[in-house]
């Protein structure tokens, strides 16, 4: 496999403030991009005349835990937007398991194996948690209209076989008590871990959680965390989280990009970012 | 004109014409619903429904007045007793139906104006009577021609139709002016931008439903008084009234000019389409060209033709 | 008491699957089933009212079966796919005009075949319209389906050839004759569309179980969420508007062979559309069972509207009765919406729940 990836803050003369800096060293970048699984190449995205993002670019390793983080508006929805097809960047490009894109379709995202989970809980409201898990596994059920028409013989085998697999994941996020429940009426903690439920129903290779603890308190966050590690060590799924607490996310993440305003002002592990100043006047509102 | 039979041109123009005037019927219609549409985000299937009660309260109380007192008193008493009834379907509406549907999916509300559209249907139709009345409004009937100079003969027009058409040119310029230029109507728009944003800065909600299916009712008086007097006031009113989900289809849902505009096309355009096509194909495509062009049109560009693009948000 | 789940636990989940999870809504069903298919027939050989003349079974029987048929149909679009339309009338008029066609052009085929070939015709038509509104969401295609239904109105009316050129426009289906076995009394057309009606209400609720049930539900509750989760939005609805439009073509078919016998266009246009409709929002968007509730409630009203003031005596002026049949549905729309947005299908669900408890409240 070729290098794929040079410390790109470097590389590439960015419209952003010039102290940028990229925290992690250029050896660093070229022993993980053997293993980088998406690498963001100056994305850039635009609404009429507001800049949403401006040729940003970080990348993805394999089986990390990366979080993006910044301000209100600094873009980081945005960004998953991008990556999962939501968005169509208006220049950059996106390159997911060595296949280069400018832009995708959510469906295609998400055979490629992403997965994610919204800001505002995006479950099917209507629908018991049951089946908005087992709508994670639509991809990877094969038996044709007909077959599920008759729903005898093979067409169940494989619906039971799938139920066995979201029956794992309903017993990991400990809600089997609720597995019969219309999701619209769960508090909205647990239809959080719904979704994440769902999310991983896909057996996805990147999963993106916006915000995953958003409105949550104390004890929910511990929950959900301990799920975000769990999953990230047990099933090797590399994790792509926005998070404003920032205690969790110097806790969760191997790595941290930080954005401000559409561009990237810092990428490195936690103790830096932590050091970072610029970091801290983006966050603290000071020098600007 | 080359080359051309000038009485061929002249039977254009005036089908042309007549599609028009009949278009800016649709366009008045259109307006009802692009106003509760914008205000509300409510697809209002009633609306026609809304257009018979209307000619029906109108034309029974015209005529019960005029037996009694002079025309001049009749009309405007009727237009107002119509006009009374119009706001208390509106008041209802809001307060039993709109207010009970609060943040409900706008399938939901739709399928909710089907069911007002039965009980107004139902309603209506007990108290006011479901034949066919005529309305006489005092407007001339007898037919003049124009553009003499142009053609020989010139081009047969109804003075009904012409007066028609500058009586709803007059609502139309008055519900634009009403939407751009009034309090009310900054409101109105404020809402349609965002609901709980225009709740936040102080703009009553119920009120401003109310006031919109108050408006909605009062043009389904100016449409049905109109259509009343040229075919009489009569059920296939809410056929006719439902014309004007394709033009608002065509003109874009949420676009006024687009209602005024999608309703010429619509008119001229079905009226053409039925004389040079018709014949070919056995006649009565009025009863769907419309639906059909917006069938295409949501192929081609789904917003239509001034409506704002859909901009999705996660 | 007699109806509660405890002591029957599930340890697998092929049982917990199963189209009637607990062991007494499947004696429920299969008494039914069995009051349906033999008690019936049997009661009315031995002339026992109200099944001993034909009069139950050619206006209430018969069209409940058909209606419920077609409702299936609309619900699998409307309430599990969440794409209304308002021209499923205009569908059920495809099927009957195909199914007459093919059975006067190709006399020998097997009825069978006929009416499901009608039903394919029918979901090609659906598909036809549906396409457009590929594009756009949920209220257009309100539009695009009132589209379908006054353009095919005028087909069935104006295009001699679907009639056979009948000069009047109303046509006759040949004899209900399925292998040599002729279907002529009402009890034995009664059976005909029995056995349609739950073979398709079967098919229909293993799908809504099912993989494409769950895409179908989950675009109508967030398509935008459903894109995401890698469902195609645009295959998903177009199955829905083509199983929908089958169902609806079968039973249109039913309706023309079995019920009307002889129609005219007018059988099929925007008021069927629109009952149909009521049955699946009074029966319940997105519930099989409610189809069949919802249908005999729609079929039942006008009798009930009818009979009320009568017993009351109540003097009620002539060309009343159909004003007020008009505002209790669309009163009777406007309260489900409001009370019970899921219909009749849920209070059912409820009063199972409760009896499920009683005699204890919790």
């Amino acid at each position: 496999m070729t290098v794929m990836s040079a410390p790109m803050t470097f590389a590439v003369p960015s419209l952003c403030s010039p102290h940028a800096v990229s925290s992690g060293t250029p050896t660093d970048h070229a022993g993980a991009a053997a293993c980088c699984l998406l690498e963001i190449d100056r994305v850039s995205l635009r609404f009429g005349g507001i800049k949403a993002l401006n040729d940003v670019s970080f990348d993805i390793r394999s089986g990390e835990i990366r979080a993006i983080i910044g301000p209100n508006g600094a873009g980081k929805t945005s960004m998953l937007n991008c990556i999962n097809g939501f968005y169509r960047p208006s220049s950059g490009h996106i390159v997911f398991e060595g296949v280069r894109r400018t832009h995708t379709r959510p469906s295609i995202a998400a055979r490629g194996g992403i997965a994610r989970t919204f800001q505002n809980v995006a479950l099917f409201k209507g629908m018991t948690v049951l089946d908005n898990i087992m709508t994670g596994r639509a991809l990877k059920i094969r038996s044709g209209i007909l077959k599920q028409l008759i729903r005898f013989g093979p067409a169940l085998s494989e619906e039971i076989e799938h139920r066995r697999k979201v029956e794992e994941i309903i017993e990991f996020l400990e809600i089997q008590a609720i597995r019969k429940t219309p999701v619209g009426k769960l508090p909205y903690g647990l239809q959080k871990r719904v979704e994440l439920g769902r999310a991983l129903a896909m057996e996805p290779r990147l999963l993106l959680l916006d915000e995953p603890m958003a409105g949550m308190n104390l004890e929910e966050k511990e929950d959900m965390s301990r799920f975000i590690v769990e999953v990230n060590r047990t099933y090797r799924t590399t994790i792509t989280l926005i998070e404003h607490d920032i205690g969790v996310v110097m806790n969760l993440s191997d790595r941290i990009v930080v954005l401000d305003h559409g561009c990237k002002i810092a990428d490195g592990t936690p103790a830096e970012i932590k050091s970072n100043q610029q970091v801290i006047e983006a966050y603290l509102g000071v020098g600007g | 004109m080359l080359g051309i039979d000038p009485t061929k041109i002249a039977f254009f123009a005036e089908v042309l014409v007549s599609g028009l005037l009949s278009g800016v019927l649709y366009a008045l219609v259109a307006l009802g619903f692009v106003l509760i549409f914008k205000a509300s985000g409510v697809f209002n299937f009633a609306q026609g429904a809304m257009v018979l009660v209307a000619g029906l309260a109108l034309v029974r109380a015209f005529g019960w007045l005029e037996a009694s007192m002079p025309f001049w008193l009749a009309l405007p008493l009727a237009i107002i007793f119509a006009g009374a009834v119009m706001t208390g379907i509106a008041w209802a509406v809001e307060r039993f139906v709109l207010r009970k549907l609060v943040n409900q999916t706008a399938l939901t509300l739709f399928m909710a104006t089907i069911g007002i559209s039965f009980v107004l249907e139902g309603l209506g139709q007990q108290i006011f009577g479901a034949q066919v009345y005529k309305l006489d409004l005092g407007l001339p009937r007898d037919n003049l021609f124009a553009l003499e100079s142009l053609f020989d003969g010139g081009i047969l027009l109804n003075k009904l139709d012409l007066w028609s058409a500058v009586l709803a040119a007059v609502l139309v310029a008055a519900l634009v002016i009403f939407f751009q230029k009034t309090r009310m109507g900054r409101a109105l728009r404020a809402v349609a931008d965002d609901h709980s944003a225009a709740q936040s800065v102080g703009i009553p909600l119920t009120r401003v439903w109310f006031v919109v299916w108050t408006v909605a009712g009062l043009v389904a008086i100016a449409a049905a008084s109109i259509w009343g007097s040229k075919v009489g006031v009569q059920f296939s009113l809410v056929f006719v009234s439902l014309k004007a989900l394709p033009v608002i289809i065509l003109g874009g849902l949420t676009s006024i000019p687009g209602a005024i505009v999608g309703g010429l096309l619509i008119g001229a355009g079905e009226k053409l389409a039925e004389v040079y096509l018709g014949p070919s194909v056995g006649g009565g495509i009025e009863q769907w060209f419309a639906y059909v062009v917006a069938l295409v049109v949501l192929l081609v560009r789904p917003q239509g033709l001034f409506g704002d693009r859909i901009i999705e948000r996660i | 008491m007699f109806y509660r789940e405890a002591g029957h636990f599930k340890d697998n989940y092929r049982a917990d699957m199963a189209t009637f999870p607990i062991r007494e809504d499947r004696i429920g069903i299969i008494t039914l089933l069995l009051i349906a298919l033999v008690a019936i027939p049997l009661v009315h050989l031995a002339g026992i009212p109200p099944f001993a003349g034909d009069y139950f079974f050619n206006a209430i029987l018969i069209p409940f079966l058909i209606l419920a048929m077609a409702a299936i149909g609309l619900n699998l679009l409307a309430g599990y796919c969440g794409q209304i339309s308002l021209g499923a009338g205009a569908f059920m008029g495809v099927g009957a005009y195909a199914a007459y066609n093919i059975a006067i052009r190709i006399p020998e085929m097997p009825l069978v075949l006929t009416f499901l070939l009608a039903g394919a015709v029918s979901a090609l038509a659906g598909l036809a319209f549906g396409f457009p509104s590929l594009r756009i969401k949920g209220l257009y295609l309100a539009v695009a389906t009132l589209a379908a239904q006054f353009f095919l109105d005028w087909a069935f009316l104006r295009m001699a050839w679907i009639t056979n050129y009948s000069p009047s426009g109303s046509v006759s289906a040949p004899p209900l004759v399925f292998a040599g076995w002729h279907a002529d009394t009402p009890v034995e057309r009664y059976l005909v569309v029995l056995v349609f009606t739950i073979v398709v209400a079967w098919g229909a609720s293993n799908l809504v179980r099912g993989n494409l049930g769950r895409q179908w539900m989950a675009i109508r509750d967030m398509d935008i969420a459903a894109e995401i989760i890698g469902i195609r939005p645009i295959q998903s609805k177009l199955t829905a508007f083509a199983i929908s439009s089958f169902v609806l073509g079968l039973a249109g078919a039913l309706w023309a062979f079995a019920n009307l016998r002889s129609w005219e266009p007018y059988a099929f246009s925007i008021d069927r559309s629109f009952q149909l409709l009521f049955i699946v929002i009074i029966g319940g968007l997105g519930s099989i069972i409610g189809c069949f509730l919802g249908a005999a409630f729609i079929l039942l009203l006008p009798l009930i509207v009818d009979a009320v003031p009568r017993w009351l005596s109540i003097p009620v002026p002539a060309g009343a009765g159909s004003n007020i049949t008009l505002v209790v549905f669309g009163a009777l729309i406007l309260l489900t919406l409001i009370f019970e947005p899921h219909g009749l299908a849920r209070i059912w669900g409820i009063a199972k729940h409760k009896l499920r408890r009683w005699p204890f409240p919790y």
